[in-house]
């Protein structure tokens, strides 16, 4: 028999029994519905992570000094006090892959205007920071290298801050506000850049030039708390992290064996590390919904092994009149896999679907792929052959005449 | 002398139940010629069931040589066996089996979906006129279930007859049916054998058996008579000497 007239036997006996056929592909449809919906989330929340992250600017390079040890006990990163202002100077000067260099000086204080106040960051930094991070103002300028020369006590403000000393509506640009009782001037307002990958506000912060910060709320140290850099471009950012630890080795005379008490963190490290995790996640969230596929997949065996006792006295006749093993065998794992098909062909149009509603419904950032859409059909495909194998050579394996007797 | 359809010498079965062996034949030998009409008779475990499936190769002997047309199917494997009965034999069943929801002509088509060589409108034009053989021919599109029992069992000779066999098997096909459409389709089976068809039918009722030409009687696995029927009744006329029922739904 050929293969065409064999597929319309096959659906015909399906056909036959709609509400059970279509039952037992729901298994497949939620299945394969869901795995895609699954990877659509899982990769829509990647997506995302990698674009904030991108937000940050790709090719950044950050040095924070190595933990302290004092009597065994380690103090915690950045506690060290191994970056001075010259490595600065030098890294900008003698590290050809690097483009701008910024220290940053942090601290935190209660900042107030008016009758308003907040607790936030309060970070130092050159002005070069701004193009090294990436940040634009929604308003006003950002302070310059002449306000750096004079310690001048001005600072551009973040929204967050901006929305918590003056309201949502009201430009701050301008205003006089207190960091710690020591009066500033707002120049600037950051754009918006909402949360980082990791859920920190970004624009929960205060940045100001890096000697008013030192001078006024660190006791003018001599010592760097970290350095920021930025690279000519994300290809060179491996080449310019090599030289920095050359350079920082070379000035604190520490062999290329040895631990440096600096690190040295790329932006390409945290996205490497989010996507990992991310992909973890997505990792998860198919195998959950994969595994209802396989449940999908033992509803069709159990179905078919219904249909096949069921059907013995057809079968037996179907012998009787010259069908072969492999006939019976192909007719009812043919089924199988047409019930897994158009299961899977309903799935992947309720996986669009769904996928579509979590962006138009609850806005979650979610991408449908293509391979995600070709995984679970093809997925669908294999388990309608794996677990409609058994029944069919269940149904071939039967003796015609016992067959034919069946009650 | 006609051809010899089915040659069956010295035929023994025996079924393994595992602890006991049950002897289901004990020796059978048995011709049966084109064109002859050959009731089989016996009680039940006479071994006439067990005789009929190894002539329609649906089983194979324990010992003893088969020939089916001149085929020894000792030396078949099983696909070739299904082979032989798609292309050799035609099966009536006393439960009729035919395919539910399906309609009367696709059910007489069945046999042909398993023979590769046929094109479709061959397979078509053969299942028309296998029903009209039976006197069908108006209820091809009928599902079984709008058919009564005499017209249904009229479908399944019709798809026994369909691949051209060399000799219909039936077995019991009276079984379900009251006697008026017993007669009718024993009218069937004796007008195929007018025409030439090989007919071996199993039956246990004494007047059914009176429509062949030859009687075979079985008991305890072994052939105890094998006699012609001096005078064939014609199922044609019995029928008609049958007192008429008001509600027969048989309008042909």
């Amino acid at each position: 028999m050929d293969v065409f007239s064999q597929i319309i036997i096959s659906y015909r006996s399906l056909n036959k029994n709609k509400v059970r056929s279509l039952l037992t592909m729901l298994g497949i449809i939620i299945g394969v519905a869901s795995v895609i919906a699954m990877l659509s989330i899982g990769q829509g929340s990647r997506d995302s992570i990698e674009k904030q992250i991108q937000s940050m600017g790709t090719n950044v390079i950050m040095v924070f000094p190595g933990a302290t040890f004092r009597g065994g006990v380690a103090g915690g990163a950045g506690t060290a006090q191994s970056l001075k202002m010259d490595d600065l100077d030098a890294i900008r000067d003698e590290c050809p892959s690097v483009k701008l260099v910024s220290p940053l000086a942090r601290s935190s204080g209660q900042v107030i205007a008016g009758n308003s106040n907040w607790n936030t960051s309060v970070q130092g930094v050159y002005p070069e920071y701004f193009e090294i991070r990436d940040l634009t103002l929604a308003s006003g300028e950002i302070f310059s290298q002449a306000d750096e020369g004079r310690s001048s006590k001005v600072c551009v403000i973040g929204t967050t801050v901006a929305n918590n000393l003056f309201g949502e509506t009201a430009d701050p640009v301008g205003q006089r506000i207190r960091i710690n009782k020591i009066p500033f001037t707002v120049i600037g307002l950051l754009k918006e850049k909402g949360q980082t990958g990791m859920g920190a506000d970004q624009d929960d912060v205060i940045l100001a030039p890096y000697s008013t910060v030192n001078k006024r709320m660190r006791g003018g140290s001599v010592n760097v708390q970290q350095i920021y850099k930025s690279a000519y471009s994300e290809r060179v950012i491996g080449k310019a992290g090599e030289e920095v630890d050359l350079l920082l080795r070379r000035r604190k005379n520490i062999g290329i064996s040895e631990d440096p008490p600096f690190m040295i963190r790329t932006q390409s490290e945290i996205i490497a590390a989010l996507t990992s995790t991310s992909e973890t996640m997505i990792i998860l969230l198919a195998s959950i919904a994969g595994i209802s596929l396989i449940v999908g997949g033992i509803g069709i065996m159990n179905i078919m092994l219904v249909s096949v006792t069921e059907r013995t006295r057809e079968i037996g006749l179907r012998m009787a009149v010259g069908a072969r093993e492999r006939d019976i065998l192909r007719q009812f794992l043919l089924e199988a896999l047409l019930l897994s098909l158009i299961g899977g062909l309903l799935g992947v149009g309720l996986g669009v679907a769904a996928s579509k509603a979590f962006v138009n419904l609850l806005n979650w950032p979610v991408s449908i792929t293509m391979y995600s859409i070709v995984l679970a059909f093809v997925f669908a495909t294999v388990i309608g052959i794996f677990f409609g194998w058994y029944p069919a050579s269940k149904a071939a394996k039967l003796i015609p005449m016992d067959a034919l007797r069946y009650e | 002398m006609n051809k010899t359809i089915i040659s069956a010498r010295n035929l023994t079965k025996v079924y393994d139940m595992g602890e006991v062996k049950v002897h289901a034949l004990r020796g059978i030998d048995l011709d049966i010629s084109e064109s002859e009409f050959v009731a089989i008779m016996g009680a039940s475990g006479s071994g006439k069931s067990t005789f009929m499936n190894i002539t329609g190769c649906l089983d194979l002997p324990t010992s003893g040589d088969y020939f089916l047309d001149g085929q020894d199917i000792k030396k078949l494997n099983k696909d070739q066996l299904a082979r032989l009965r798609n292309l050799k034999i035609g099966f009536v069943f006393q439960t009729f089996n035919l395919l539910s929801r399906t309609s009367a002509l696709e059910n007489v088509e069945l046999p042909l979906l398993y023979n590769p060589a046929l094109k479709a409108k061959t397979k078509r034009e053969m299942a028309m006129e296998a029903l009209d053989m039976v006197g069908l021919t108006n209820w091809a599109s009928h599902l079984p279930n709008q058919l009564s029992g005499g017209q249904q069992q009229r479908v399944a000779i019709a798809r026994a007859l369909v691949n051209h066999p060399v000799i219909v098997l039936a077995d019991e096909p009276t079984g379900n049916l009251d006697t008026r459409t017993s007669f009718e389709v024993m009218d069937v089976f004796q007008k195929l054998n007018m025409k030439g068809m090989t007919i071996a039918l199993v039956t246990h009722e004494h007047d059914i058996s009176m429509f062949a030409t030859r009687n075979v009687l079985f008991r305890d696995g072994k052939v105890r008579r094998d006699n012609p029927v001096k005078v064939t009744k014609n199922a044609l006329e019995e029928l008609a000497r049958l007192p008429v029922e008001m509600d027969d739904d048989y309008d042909q």
